[in-house]
């Protein structure tokens, strides 16, 4: 009986917060109440790993039914029966202290789930993780003289992409086993990480990183700018790693870097063992998919190997998945391999030696490949995902393609769409035609990820290689009829269409925030909650850009406005195409550096009477900015006050341009020019142009002096390079976004506006002051000397 | 001679009539058996208009001295003048204020006298631009005044500017331009187009401030003026009235100039809008279709400067000066001469075609609430008597009725337009709910003072204009207008006059009968 076996039993669990390893603890708790566990966890930047337990392993809703069956006793249950170590697998020494280390060694069995088990690792990472894991822990034991039996969980991919019979027994009994040293492998990893980040850093590419974070964020300044770069440069050495990780796979023949860092790592084990004199035995699941009956029907957790390729099928957005219609799909429910590994405790190590038992379908209950298509496809059918317009989404008839012909579709729609999308974020355009880039940004990640697809799992769907079960069958029929009914791992007994149908396929659909129900959705929309949300009385500071957010102005138009007033007509002329000429000039100073273009271009204003602008500029308030202005701008200015928020408007326009806006705005952060003796503009700043990350800071200073905080702010703007400044606030806000910021936004889920100058009103007008007529008829004469003799313009 | 005003009955042989479509003409053909009212064919005008203005100055009406004798060196003098709101369309140069004004000003000059300022009795309208003062007063009055100050327009949210006279005998607020009221002298003027102005709401309402002007701008008022364009059965008059004495019993004395226009409103190239459409001459026809067919490729914008660009010829036809209720008397007996038609008996359903232009936007672009004030307000209050349609009855109006606002003219429009109407259409509501927010909002204030926009409370009181006909029909109709923006102001849209007679006999049955206002030129329905 596997009850008494482990009766009074010390289990050690790696990897509790993974799937395979829930799963393992909770039956564990639940079937085998004699045994006391002592669990592995890595602590997190944060959160110890007492507390990683609490939340991400038995607040998960696997210990639903445990928690149902103990009522109330169940956290005292926890308590008295499970001890939490921190520690790390991917350490030397696991990285336990002396008490951990004690722990660990008074287990009678210790169970090894912890696993990097993304198909797409970075090549050091899988290894440190998978092929060194297990000596590891196997060291450890070893150091400390421990008797425990160690239970090692690899997988049946260690068979590699070959076809025929995979058997139940070590990798160098097999017959295709392949002689390299994973001694050696380990240092070339750590080499390669070495010479990849050194590569990065190579000046050439560094800056291609820094032309890449400019075209994505435009003039959003130096900081933000540096800090995409890093980014860059980050992504590129890890996708580099996974690059370098998939190659070295295939090229020894495994379908990718889990497949070959976990037969490595079998080797590695059985090398710690044999020296350390460690029983060890080693388990071999296939593809572990959802429960079939334990805890209940459908329990999974994550998301990561089927699922999303069957919810992008089912959402219509794979139309095709390369596989071999009699290929078998090797699923195995991760109750069985919880059961197995169980038995596996219970046994105890083989006096005989090491032994491997296989937990998987194929060779005795297998599932083509057709067959599953068919299921999918079918349920679909009758259960269809619905569109955003609330239409049930057709899913594709499968053909069967081989594997290259739907890599190279996928890449061709890839390169077209981002070839689209340069385009358009090239264009100067805004607000809705700007979203289009964002439409096309999405579309062209949604290719990218089914591409993604296709290259990481395309192997499994084509596996022709079967894998033997005779050992754990025999497991099986050596158990009595008790443990069987508890403790099922047979694999004869899946129905699978039953499984596929009503075990699997509900369970991640719920599990994927999918649309499963028809009509449009109820319920305030998406655009409704953002608006609320910025609404709420509970924020307190509203920041506002003002070109293009508040007014389709800019400083350009405000200065040829001021500049022309007082000119004769022949002079205007002149002026307006001096101003057209420099257009393309100035354009793109602003676009590389708003500070930069704003201090050059303000210099035009040296020796202009103050006290003339200052007065004109009341006039251009109506006959620009207001005739410019976003009615349902100003009125969200006025709402946000209404609601007892604090405004403020944060610009660097000049600050007599934006005088006649003060009424609205708690405070008013711009630039104001110096003026000399005689009151005319020196035509330099006073301070520097609050752009970029001075927005930023300007904003961070004055919630401080305040008293307020910028995680409860709303700020408003409308181009990448007020990026600093939405970043830095809790409730961003992109207004009529430019491209990229539409990009941005909709990646990152901001709310997005779309306020237009008031319906019907002129659109097209050089910005140049009204033609006056005084002085025309002379000096005017002040009445009384006004006089009948001077009559007759009429 | 000029004929006078008359009623047609439609018949077999009676051509589609012409109505006006926003900034576009549509020609209908009525059912027959309608009727058509048609305005009077305008006055003859005054053939020396300097020597009548001069005439009426020295010999002023009622309990008044001559202009001459009023005035005396050292004396404060105001002269206060109507705003952009009239006439309508704007006059060609020279206009009547300028006339008037200069004929004044000659004769402050002659006697001496130092202290004139002119003020523009806005109330609560948006200020003029530089251009519309000097097309209104003349560039050389423009140019002697408004470098040294000495040319203002009324800001009624200037505290300092504006001074409290106390309250009438029911208790309403008087408050006037501190200017005005401690001056000498107020010369007050007029430019008459309809019988509603003039008379003493032009200085207790051209003066006022917000808190004098809510106690007759409300919908009470307005619910009972039946009509406004009728003196003695307006509500809104009684008030002015009201508060024009208690004006006069503080001891502030008003020189009154009210003038009248015939209504010869429309040039040369739209002479067709001002004749009757059977007697239309083959230049007519030919102009009509020249018209309106490059009107109807026009794009709106450039079909609004175009109507905007337009230069009334209409002239002074009258002109009287004295003391307020005698010259104002004198004034609606000029007006109602030249435009009074008489209709026998009410119809179940009125229609009429509204014009690109009313009070408040001259110059500027006509918002959903403005067409629906020129409709319910204006052209609904041109009768005397009766209304021209029955209680119950159905007004079908033709706008285009653009979901248009002028962002400079008209903000406090958008935010009424978007927040208010949306809510509600109910005077009574909106007027306990929401008018007060407006009126007192600093952001309203500061553009009404500083820019050029109406004051926050202005889309308001073109709701009231609205309140007596909202309360009398049965339904509105609006054809060929915007659609979401003729719903949100709770009327019906249909896209042509057949379908909306249709509609209309959901409302007033089977046959009803109809009646077609055809205005402009502007007539007064005499019901009865």
């Amino acid at each position: 009986m596997i009850g008494d076996a482990l009766d009074g039993a010390r289990i050690a669990v790696t990897g509790a917060t993974g799937f395979l390893g829930t799963a393992l603890v909770e039956r564990l708790l639940r079937s085998v109440p004699g045994c006391q566990l002592v669990l592995l966890i890595r602590p997190g930047r944060r959160t110890p790993a007492l507390e990683r337990a609490r939340r991400e392993v038995f607040r998960n809703d696997c210990f639903d039914r445990l928690r149902a069956q103990l009522g109330d006793g169940f956290d005292a249950e926890i308590e008295r029966r499970v001890t939490v170590i921190g520690g790390d697998v991917a350490t030397d020494g696991l990285g336990l202290d002396d008490e951990g280390r004690g722990r660990l060694a008074s287990c009678d069995v210790v169970m090894h789930v912890a696993a990097a088990v993304s198909f797409d690792s970075p090549l050091d990472a899988a290894v440190e993780v998978n092929l060194l894991g297990p000596p590891r822990v196997a060291a450890v034991l070893a150091d400390a003289g421990s008797k425990a039996h160690l239970v090692a969980v690899s997988t049946a991919y260690v068979a590699g992409t070959r076809r025929g019979r995979s058997p139940e027994a070590l990798l160098a009994d097999t017959p295709f086993a392949i002689e390299v040293s994973w001694r050696g492998e380990v240092d070339a990893a750590r080499r390669a990480r070495g010479d990849v980040d050194a590569a990065s850093r190579a000046p050439e590419r560094l800056a291609g990183f820094a032309k890449r974070a400019r075209s994505e964020l435009g003039a959003a300044g130096p900081p933000l700018l540096a800090e995409r770069l890093e980014k860059l440069r980050l992504e590129w050495v890890t996708d580099t790693m996974v690059d370098a990780g998939r190659a070295r796979a295939k090229g020894l023949g495994w379908p990718d870097v889990y497949a070959y860092t976990k037969a490595l790592g079998e080797r590695a084990l059985l090398d710690a063992c044999t020296e350390g004199g460690v029983a060890f035995t080693i388990v071999r699941p296939s593809i572990i998919e959802s429960a079939l009956a334990e805890p209940r029907a459908g329990w999974i957790r994550g998301f990561r190997m089927a699922e999303p390729v069957i919810i992008s099928y089912g959402r219509g957005l794979l139309k095709q998945f390369p596989g071999i219609p009699e290929g078998v799909v090797d699923v195995i429910p991760v109750d069985l391999v919880v059961a197995a590994l169980i038995a596996v405790a219970a046994r105890g190590p083989n006096p005989a030696g090491p032994d491997v038992f296989q937990v998987a379908s194929g060779a005795r209950n297998p599932l083509r490949y057709r067959r599953l298509v068919n299921l999918v496809q079918g349920w679909f059918r009758e259960h269809p995902l619905y569109d955003s317009e609330g239409q049930p989404i057709v899913v594709p008839e499968w053909s069967f393609p081989g594997r290259g012909r739907v890599q190279r579709q996928l890449l061709r729609t890839t390169r077209a769409l981002s070839a689209a999308e340069r385009v358009i974020t090239s264009l100067p355009i805004r607000g809705r035609q700007a979203e289009l880039s964002s439409r096309f940004e999405e579309r062209r990640s949604e290719a990218e990820r089914a591409l993604g697809y296709v290259q990481l799992y395309g192997a499994y769907a084509e596996t022709e290689a079967v894998f033997d079960v005779d050992r754990l069958l025999a497991l099986w029929s050596s158990l009595p009829p008790e443990d069987q009914a508890v403790f099922g791992f047979d694999p004869g007994v899946i129905d699978w269409p039953h499984y596929v149908r009503n075990v699997h396929l509900p369970s991640i659909v719920a599990n994927s925030r999918v649309r499963t129900t028809a009509g449009r959705k109820t319920g305030a929309s998406r655009q409704e909650r953002g608006r609320r949300a910025v609404l709420s009385p509970a924020r307190h500071l509203a920041a506002f850009d003002l070109e293009n957010t508040l007014i389709a102005s800019n400083v350009v138009e405000s200065y040829a406005w001021l500049a022309t007033r007082h000119l004769p007509m022949d002079e205007r002329v002149q002026f307006t195409l001096r101003t057209l000429r420099e257009g393309p000039a100035l354009l793109a100073l602003d676009r590389r550096d708003r500070g930069d273009f704003l201090r050059h271009f303000y210099r035009r204003y040296e020796g202009a009477p103050a006290e003339q602008l200052f007065s004109d500029s009341w006039e251009m308030f109506s006959s620009l900015i207001l005739a410019r202005s976003f009615p349902s701008g100003i009125r969200r200015i006025r709402r946000h006050r209404a609601l007892g928020h604090r405004t403020v408007l944060i610009t660097g326009a000049l600050d007599f341009v934006i005088a006649p806006l003060r009424p609205l705005f708690d405070d008013i952060v711009c630039a104001s020019l110096g003026q000399d003796a005689e009151g005319r503009l020196t035509g330099e700043l006073l301070a520097g142009p609050p752009t970029g990350e001075a927005r930023t800071l300007a904003m961070a200073s004055y919630a401080e002096a305040e008293g307020l905080r910028l995680e409860e702010s709303v700020a408003y703007a409308d181009s990448a390079s007020d990026l600093p400044m939405l970043e830095a606030v809790g409730f961003p806000v992109a207004v009529n976004p430019e491209a990229k910021l539409a990009t941005i936004a909709r990646k990152r889920g901001w709310h997005v506006e779309h306020w237009a100058r008031a319906p019907g009103f002129a659109k097209h007008r050089l910005p140049i002051g009204p033609l006056l007529r005084s002085g025309a008829h002379g000096v005017p004469k002040r009445y009384p000397m006004y006089s009948r003799a001077e009559g007759g313009d009429r | 001679m000029s004929r006078p005003g008359f009623v047609l009955d439609v018949d077999r042989s009676t051509p589609p009539m012409l109505f006006w479509h926003g900034e576009k003409f549509r020609l209908e053909r009525l059912p027959e058996g309608s009727r058509v009212v048609y305005p009077p064919e305008p006055v003859e005008a005054l053939a020396d208009p300097d020597a009548a203005i001069r005439h009426a100055l020295l010999n002023p009406v009622g309990d008044s001295a001559p202009l001459p004798a009023l005035l005396k060196a050292g004396m404060r003098l105001t002269i206060c003048f109507d705003d952009v709101s009239l006439p309508l369309p704007p006059m060609r140069r020279p206009d009547v204020r300028q006339r008037v004004i200069e004929a004044v000003l000659d004769l402050a000059a002659d006697a001496g006298v130092d202290d004139v300022v002119l003020i523009a009795a806005l109330a609560l309208h948006r200020r003029m631009t530089e251009a519309e003062l000097r097309h209104a007063l003349g560039d050389r009055v423009y140019d002697a005044f408004a470098p040294f100050g000495q040319l203002t327009q009324l800001d009624a949210e200037d505290p300092d500017a504006m001074l409290h006279l106390g309250t009438t005998d029911q208790g309403e607020d008087v408050e006037i331009s501190k200017r005005a009221a401690t001056s000498d002298l107020i010369v007050y003027v007029n430019i008459n187009l309809v019988a509603m102005d003039g008379g003493h709401k032009s200085v207790a309402t051209g003066l006022a401030s917000y808190r004098s002007l809510k106690h007759h701008h409300n919908v009470a008022t307005m619910l009972q003026s039946r009509s406004f364009m009728d003196q003695h059965r307006s509500e809104l008059h009684s008030s002015n009235w009201r508060m024009g004495r208690h004006i006069a019993a503080s001891g502030i004395k008003v020189f009154q100039i009210e003038t009248t226009l015939n209504t010869d409103t429309f040039p040369e190239h739209f002479a067709f809008l001002q004749r009757r459409e059977w007697e239309w001459g083959p230049k007519d026809r030919a102009t009509f279709l020249a018209v309106s067919r490059s009107l109807d490729r026009t794009p709106a914008r450039l079909a609004r400067s175009i109507f905007h660009g337009i230069r009334s010829p209409h002239q002074m036809a009258s002109v009287q000066a004295g003391e307020v209720e005698a010259v104002h008397a004198l004034t609606t007996e000029n007006l109602y001469r030249q435009q009074l038609v008489e209709v026998s008996g009410q119809t179940d359903v009125l229609t009429m075609g509204l014009p690109y232009i009313s009070p408040y936007n001259v110059n500027s672009i006509m918002n959903p609430i403005l067409v629906a004030c020129l409709g319910l307000g204006y052209f609904f209050n041109l009768y005397r008597g009766k209304p021209l349609v029955r209680e119950g009855g159905v007004l079908i109006l033709r706008h285009p009725t653009p979901w248009a606002f002028h962002p400079v003219h008209h903000p406090s429009y958008i935010d009424f337009f978007e927040e208010v109407l949306a809510e509600t259409t109910d005077p009574v509501k909106i007027e306990a709910d929401f008018e007060e927010r407006f009126a007192t909002d600093p952001w309203y204030i500061h553009l009404y003072r500083t820019s050029y926009a109406y004051h926050g409370v202005h889309p308001f009181y073109m709701w009231y204009w609205c309140a007596h006909a909202l309360s009398h029909l049965g339904g509105v109709i609006v054809v060929g207008g915007d659609v979401k923006a003729v719903r949100r102001m709770g009327f019906k849209p249909a896209s042509t006059l057949q379908d909306a007679l249709e509609m209309a006999s959901d409302v007033v049955g089977r046959d009803p009968s109809i009646t077609y206002l055809h205005a402009p030129p502007l007539l007064l329905a005499d019901v009865r």
